[in-house]
């Protein structure tokens, strides 16, 4: 009697394969957390990997300062769940400057976020990272390797990757050098909200829809989530009905208007919806092929 | 698009996705998964295939579709038409030069399986990148450009397919709207593939003929084509026999990947099974050492298992403190894999300028 395994089978147990792969290759791993599903996915496959061991690695959030409230509600939480360390780290530099998405453009993602990320890993040393990044996400993730590999000075070169042959995945490298792990590259948006839906995964509240407050900034609708945001002379925010399909920096992120209140209505929505997921994220917009120029400079 | 869009929408359950979504999700959760990968040669169309695969799949959202328009306005090859190459060549490099430098992996779903679908390079150059993409496929969509028929890097890819040991072979001699959809033409192309494949060893394979750009042959039979009596391509790529199926008819093969040990009470080896099914109770034996143990229970975070087969990761834990580690492969107990100390292998070089098998073949 042949079982065919369906196709999350077959995702969940190559993603497993992956970390199991980096945990038993690199001198010190770490898993980029940035608390939002994807990285809810990623971070429920590690305690499936390792059990009855707790994953072998820490999570490293990069912040930003500038996430929303309720990501960072859930941060602590989840990471005592899984019983893993939580390491944070903001770049001083961008702290002491106040950089902000107000006031400071494509500066904001690429000091906090780009250079945060690259200070993290010189610093504490760690050798491999892993990241919820998807080959379906944009155009250039997918056509980078599972195992993406980067100089010492983190610069990804996507005209000279590496043969990936098979399941056999290379983890060697010089001192210094370094290689971001994406175990659930192969996974979609569908196949995403489909296993937080089967393995009851818990995600940020932000991803159903509630009244909030919001004002439209360039097109977005944006959420008010804290007494930082400028508001126009007269400006008052309007209780809307959001809900949002990635989280990031929340001046960055816009919402849709939506009365998805479950998972299965988010993924009724989702499948009807005519675009795409990235589209309410600014970091995209910037200019043409700007996600490879990121990662080119070390965005995760 | 309406000239090249007839079949939009048709892969998708819409109707079920709007009424009972429930429903929707319990049909979509069993369905079983391909990897497939579209090579040959350059500009035989199959960055056009794959974006036609996606366009009618509806997998190309309004945002995407607006500024593939309007990137085909500005650098595009196809006129006023939609260029779906520029769907899939992500890389600003490539974009630029008008090639597909490295393997772009795209996702789609059928009513009966979703799909993984790896876009090869055809330049020469970039062939290696190609061995990539290859290496996880279930199957080759090798296509041929009706107009130029079967031309070198259509043999090497599918040398290369056969190598890495591709068992599914799809010829899809492409463009026929462009040759008048001519019979004798294709046959032809078919008759000089066939004599070529049969001489590298490639048994079986199945031809079709299709037009990527026109949607000929690919959701449905071609009005255009009535000799031709074979499926439509997605039709065959949703019933052709998986490799993961066929595996679990082996002997249990599962190299260990990692050793599990929480505490002093609990040794347990973790791995993704290769081949084959195993069960508690199971007589194994681990090679290279060749110690015997039997399976006392198959771990998991959602309880143990009573079975586990090819393709799922595990962790199996033994009644015997046998040694075992990283490397290891754990077999079936009576029929464990030879374990040869020396072996006979085909290479071929990474480097860009040093192919063993860069000589046109054939």
């Amino acid at each position: 009697m042949t079982k065919t395994l369906t196709h999350l089978a077959r995702l969940e147990a190559e993603a497993i394969h992956i970390m199991r792969e980096v945990v038993a290759e690199a001198d010190k791993p770490v898993m980029l957390y940035s608390v939002g599903k994807d990285s809810a996915v990623m971070l429920h496959l590690a305690r499936k990997a390792f059990y009855p061991s707790p994953p072998p690695f820490p999570l490293l959030h990069v912040d930003t300062t500038w996430k929303f409230q309720a990501m960072y509600a859930l941060r602590e939480k989840a990471a005592r769940d899984a019983g893993m360390e939580l390491l944070v780290h903001q770049n001083p530099e961008a702290l002491a400057r106040g950089i902000n998405p107000f006031d400071h453009g494509s500066l904001h993602t690429d000091m906090w976020k780009t250079e945060g990320l690259k200070q993290a890993l010189d610093e504490y040393g760690f050798d491999v990272a892993f990241g919820g990044a998807r080959r379906d996400e944009e155009k250039s993730r997918a056509k980078e390797r599972i195992f993406s590999f980067r100089t010492a000075t983190h610069i990804w070169d996507p005209k000279n990757q590496r043969p990936e042959l098979w399941s056999l995945y290379n983890a060697r490298k010089a001192k210094a050098e370094s290689i971001r792990v994406f175990p659930i590259s192969n996974w979609t948006e569908l196949d995403i909200w489909q296993y937080i839906h089967l393995e009851n995964i818990e995600i940020v509240p932000l991803y159903f829809s509630a009244p909030r407050p919001t004002v439209t900034r360039d097109g977005m609708l944006l959420m008010v989530d804290d007494e930082r945001f400028p508001l126009k002379d007269g400006e008052v925010p309007v209780e809307r009905s959001i809900r949002f399909r990635t989280l990031g920096c929340y001046p960055l992120t816009g919402a849709v208007e939506s009365m998805a209140s479950t998972l299965p209505e988010v993924i009724q929505e989702m499948l009807l919806t005519t675009t795409s997921e990235r589209q309410g994220r600014a970091i995209d917009h910037d200019q043409a092929a700007s996600m490879e120029k990121k990662k080119q400079e070390g965005y995760f | 698009m309406s000239d090249a869009s007839p079949h939009n929408g048709i892969y998708k359950t819409d109707k079920l996705i709007a009424s009972d979504i429930d429903a929707y999700l319990n049909i979509h959760q069993h369905k079983s998964l391909l990897r497939f990968i579209t090579c040959g040669s350059v500009d035989d169309g199959k960055s056009t295939l794959i974006g036609r695969l996606l366009y009618d799949s509806k997998m190309i959202f309004e945002d995407q579709l607006a500024t593939l328009e309007s990137d085909s306005k500005r650098m595009g090859t196809q006129g006023q038409e939609i260029d779906f190459a520029l769907l899939v060549d992500g890389l600003a490099a490539e974009r630029e030069q008008g090639i597909t430098i490295d393997v772009a992996y795209r996702f789609f779903a059928t009513e009966k399986r979703k799909f993984i679908v790896a876009d090869c390079p055809g330049h020469e150059q970039y062939t290696r990148n190609m061995v990539t993409g290859a290496s996880t496929a279930d199957l080759a969509v090798i296509l041929i450009d009706a107009r130029k028929g079967v031309l070198v890097q259509t043999r090497r890819h599918s040398y290369l397919a056969q190598l890495l040991g591709i068992k599914n072979i799809v010829l899809a001699v492409n463009k026929m709207d462009l040759i008048a959809y001519d019979q004798a033409k294709y046959d032809a192309i078919v008759a000089e593939y066939t004599a070529f494949a049969n001489s590298i060893g490639i048994s079986d394979f199945t031809a079709m003929p299709i037009s990527g750009f026109k949607g000929d042959n690919i959701t449905e039979r071609s009005v255009h084509m009535p000799w031709y009596a074979g499926p439509p391509l997605i039709a065959h790529l949703e019933t052709v026999a998986l490799d993961n199926d066929a595996d679990q008819a082996k002997p249990l093969r599962m190299p260990v990947q990692w050793v599990n040990r929480p505490n002093l009470d609990f040794r347990g080896f973790s791995g993704q099974i290769a081949t084959g099914i195993v069960r508690p109770g199971d007589a194994i034996r681990v090679l290279p050492s060749g110690k015997t143990s039997t399976i006392t229970k198959i771990v998991t975070l959602d309880g143990e298992l009573s079975e586990a087969v090819a393709g799922q990761s595990v962790t199996l834990c033994f009644a015997d403190e046998i040694d075992c580690s990283r490397g290891d492969v754990i077999a079936a107990a009576d029929n464990p894999p030879r374990c040869p100390t020396s072996l006979k292998a085909l290479l071929s070089g990474w480097q860009t300028r040093l192919w063993f098998l860069g000589a046109p073949i054939g």
